[in-house]
């Protein structure tokens, strides 16, 4: 029996987009790599919307990386999108196509447990050449350090392990980025919550609803007042016999409105239009969430410590552009660059300049201009003001801005598919809200249509998911249970609402010395993992040990 | 490293698969025959060995020719080849005639460095065979195991087991190699170097590939092949004498019973009443 512990060239942690081509460029370049991976099987544990894009000014594509995955691993391509602006029942439809395909090699839908496990299983042999290998099952829960430096990680399931370098791919809630005291989840601001239905929808039925062909795929977004006043949207995309629909908001704009998450899904799933794609098909799946960084204002300058380097989510390199959101082709790009560069800093004998090569790569590359383009720092600065919102807001609302908004009519299409401008919208409730609504009201029409089904309740989709429950040992435990400092979770919680005990926080009343008072209680068995009480109430926040915890089929 | 561990086709005793007449005897005709649930951990044991210390498992069992799906299940968790000794003459085998039985398909095989057996079966419930073949090889035996290492330089096992099957006391013990274990049901088969999982993961996948085509690491052995005498194997050979099986009968299952709902709030307020002074409170 050996005390030494084990070394590797490269350790990389995580199985997502970033990870995989993480490994992939490492492993290729005869680094000798170990990816560690948490969930049973690469995928399970991960939610998208999702569009994955392969962009023509990107260095990096998910298919040039692992050949064949568009045929093995993705759903359909799209070859329509289109942005929905909502007032009640009427809508205006734009063919924001234009700003879709800007940039654009090609763009598919996908479901991540199927596109993960394949990806996995590809760099786990790719890796495995180099003596390495991906191993699920896994979950690190630190970093190694001797004298203050980073020389590997700890992991629940195995003994530590050294490494050269250290990749933390391991997504939003990053452990390993707050280990290193990179990322924090202080702000709400700067975060978006996502969640998501997979509704099986048999393909003749997307044929004919979308009026599409089998190598055909269509994208939806949807933003106005359907969602009250939270600023974010909707979406729905087509898979190969299902359909993704789902919602994005603005994390801090969801715990002002106190805003029940699944609630938001259920008024896009019944909105006439919806109505109209699901009418008799309504078998939602699977119910998901995650936190989504805002690269804007996330995005780490400089994503590294000595020989860690952060990629992905974990170093928020999540873009949302407008309304397209794109996350995973940047996470890839982020991920090569970062096998790249230690590719590059070990040939020339000076592995400690990883991470600053890393910097450089993703600047030179064009990733950071994009993740925190400079023209949103300046609208920003004005935009984000609630004084200007609040001015915008009435304006727009007004005779005047409604009259401008008929004059423009269709051009506002254009405008909507501005490339440049769709980067720098100031995040207020003008372009989520109001715009669309005044779009909708002034220039759209009514949609019939009435939905023949009721969206399933909390307590169903929780029943409906799978979860390997790691009993006795909860993975978030309340720092302070009192409502000022956790309650916000009660409604933010994906899988808890007001009035609904089957969830993981909830209100309690106590009586002390005759004082009634509120406490917030956890109990974490239905949760999704999704990182949201983590930044708005008072935890302390891991993820479950390998294999534990939810598990999703679809993703 | 050579590890040979023997297994046995039992009654898959799950519910839904096991069937009995009415008379509470097992119906072997309609049961289907499974590997013997603890074999599973003499695999893993032999699987960690060679994980660890690389080398060969083979897995034997004596048995009619129907026993081939045993092996092909026990080869999906790992094996390298399989030995299926079969035979007219070994039918209705006790223990002892069983021993002798798989002792000589053992060193017909050679001299592996590890035999390894599962705790009892699920069908006799002795735990007798694993015994009683270490003694016809002359080997060491340790039972209970629930960890082992090998150290093939100096010749030696190293094995925790559990004393008197008790989980809080454990023993190590060293045995001079070649050497007999039986596994307990409490085998750890966790990993804790990622340099194990992955190759774990590789004969696993190697293996579960072998298992579709088992038949092509398949040999069979007849008693003859085996050069075993007819007297001292099958029933001729087995001082072990069944005088008769009795079904244990069933508990009575009819019981006095008060369906209560549970938002039924007076009903459960008299479940409360009724269950008080039985929890010792007041
Ligand atoms: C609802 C929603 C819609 C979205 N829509 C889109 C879209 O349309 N297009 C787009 O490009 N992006 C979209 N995104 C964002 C996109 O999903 C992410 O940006 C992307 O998945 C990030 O990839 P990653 O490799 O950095 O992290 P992830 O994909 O999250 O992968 C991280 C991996 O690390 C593992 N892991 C985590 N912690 C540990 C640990 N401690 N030990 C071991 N393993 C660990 C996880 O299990 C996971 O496999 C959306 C996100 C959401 C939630
Ligand atoms: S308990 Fe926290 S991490 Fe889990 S689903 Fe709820 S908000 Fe998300």
């Amino acid at each position: 029996m050996t005390d030494e512990y084990e070394h590797y060239e490269a350790v990389v942690v995580g199985g997502g987009p970033g990870g995989a081509a993480a490994a992939a460029t490492l492993a290729r370049n005869d680094v000798e790599t170990l990816v560690l991976e948490r969930g049973v099987e690469a995928g399970s544990k991960n939610v998208t919307g999702g569009l994955v894009y392969a962009e023509e000014s990107a260095p990096y594509t998910i298919d040039g990386l692992f050949p064949d995955f568009r045929e093995e691993a993705a759903e359909r391509p799209v070859t329509d999108y289109y942005l929905h602006n909502v007032a009640g029942e009427k809508v205006k439809t734009f063919d924001i196509s234009d700003l879709h395909d800007h940039d654009t090699e090609w763009a598919d839908a996908v479901l991540r447990r199927k596109m993960d496990s394949w990806v996995a299983d590809r760099v786990h042999e790719i890796a495995s050449e180099t003596g390495g290998g991906l191993l699920t099952d896994v979950r690190v829960n630190g970093l190694l350090r001797e004298d203050g430096e980073i020389v590997g990680v700890t992991c629940d399931e195995l003994d530590p392990i050294r490494a050269d370098f250290v990749v933390a791919a391991d997504g939003v809630n990053s452990e390993l980025a707050r280990d290193a005291g990179l990322m924090d989840w202080e702000d709400p601001d700067e975060w978006f919550q996502g969640v998501k239905a997979v509704v099986d929808v048999p393909p003749e039925v997307i044929a004919e609803r979308f009026d599409i062909d089998d190598d055909e795929g269509e994208a939806h977004l949807f933003s106005g007042d359907l969602f009250e006043d939270v600023r974010g949207g909707g979406f729905v995309y087509t898979n190969e016999d299902s359909l993704s629909i789902g919602t994005v908001f603005h994390l801090d704009s969801l715990v002002a409105e106190e805003a029940e998450p699944h609630e938001l899904l259920d008024s896009l799933l019944t909105h006439p239009l919806m109505a109209n794609w699901l009418e008799g098909h309504y078998d939602e799946v699977e119910y998901s969430a995650k936190l989504v960084p805002d690269s804007k204002k996330a995005a780490h300058p400089s994503p590294h410590d000595g020989r860690l380097v952060l990629v992905g989510d974990a170093a928020g390199q999540m873009q949302a552009q407008g309304p397209i959101i794109k996350g995973m082709n940047h996470a890839v790009t982020a991920g090569a660059l970062a096998g790249e560069a230690f590719a590059e800093a070990r040939m020339r004998n000076d592995p400690e300049s990883v991470g600053d090569l890393y910097e450089r790569k993703l600047r030179d590359e064009g990733l950071m201009a994009k993740l925190r383009p400079s023209g949103y720092r300046l609208a920003s600065a004005l935009g984000e003001h609630a004084p200007v919102t609040a001015l915008t807001d009435s304006v727009l609302t007004s005779g005047v801005g409604r009259a401008a908004v008929g004059l423009l009519g269709d051009r506002l299409e254009s405008l909507y598919s501005s490339p440049t401008l769709s980067q720098i919208v100031p995040d207020t409730r003008t372009p989520y809200v109001t715009m669309p609504t005044v779009i909708a009201e002034e220039l759209g029409e009514r949609v019939e249509g009435e939905a023949d089904y009721e969206p399933k309740s909390l307590l169903d989709r929780i029943g409906d998911l799978t979860y390997d429950t790691d009993v006795g040992n909860p993975h978030i435990r309340l720092r302070d249970a009192s409502a000022e400092a956790s309650g916000a979770a009660v409604s933010a919680c994906p899988v808890s609402a007001h009035d609904f005990g089957g969830g993981c926080y909830r209100e309690e009343t106590v009586e002390t010395n005759g004082d009634e008072e509120t406490i917030i209680s956890l109990d974490t068995q239905p949760c999704v993992e999704c990182g949201t009480c983590a930044v708005v109430a008072d935890t302390e926040w891991e993820h479950p040990r390998g294999g534990k915890g939810v598990e999703f089929k679809q993703g | 490293m050579h590890s040979v561990v023997l297994t046995k086709g039992v009654p898959d005793f799950r519910e839904g698969k096991v069937s009995f007449d009415e008379d509470g005897h097992l119906e072997r005709g309609a049961t289907p025959t499974v590997m013997n649930p603890n074999d599973e951990f003499a695999l893993q044991a032999a699987l960690q060995t060679k994980v660890k210390r690389g080398g060969r498992v083979s897995v034997m069992s004596m048995g009619p020719p129907g026993y081939e799906s045993v092996l092909e299940e026990a080869m999906g968790v790992y094996a390298d080849d399989c030995y299926l000794l079969s035979d007219r003459e070994m039918a209705a085998a006790d223990t002892w005639a069983t021993a002798i039985t798989l002792s000589a398909g053992i060193e017909k095989i050679g001299d592996p460095d590890l035999v390894i057996a599962g705790f009892k079966t699920a069908d006799g419930e002795t735990g007798q065979t694993g015994p009683q073949t270490a003694w016809c090889l002359d080997r060491p035996i340790v039972t209970h195991v629930i960890a082992m290492e090998v150290d093939e330089d100096a010749g030696t096992l190293r094995a925790k087991r559990l004393v008197e099957g008790d989980v809080d006391e454990i023993e190590t013990v060293e045995a001079p190699l070649p050497a007999f274990v039986v596994t307990d049901p409490e085998f750890d088969t966790s990993y804790r170097r990622a340099e194990h999982r992955l190759r774990h993961k590789q004969l696993k996948a190697e293996t579960e590939a072998r298992a579709e085509n088992y038949e092509d690491h398949l040999t069979s052995w007849s008693a003859e092949e085996l050069e075993l005498d007819p007297d001292f194997i099958g029933l001729d050979g087995s001082p072990t004498i069944v005088s008769a099986v009795d079904p244990i009968p069933k508990a009575p299952s009819e019981r006095e019973a008060t369906m209560v709902e549970p938002d039924d709030s007076e009903g459960m307020g008299e479940v409360l009443e009724t269950m008080r002074p039985l929890a010792g409170g007041d």
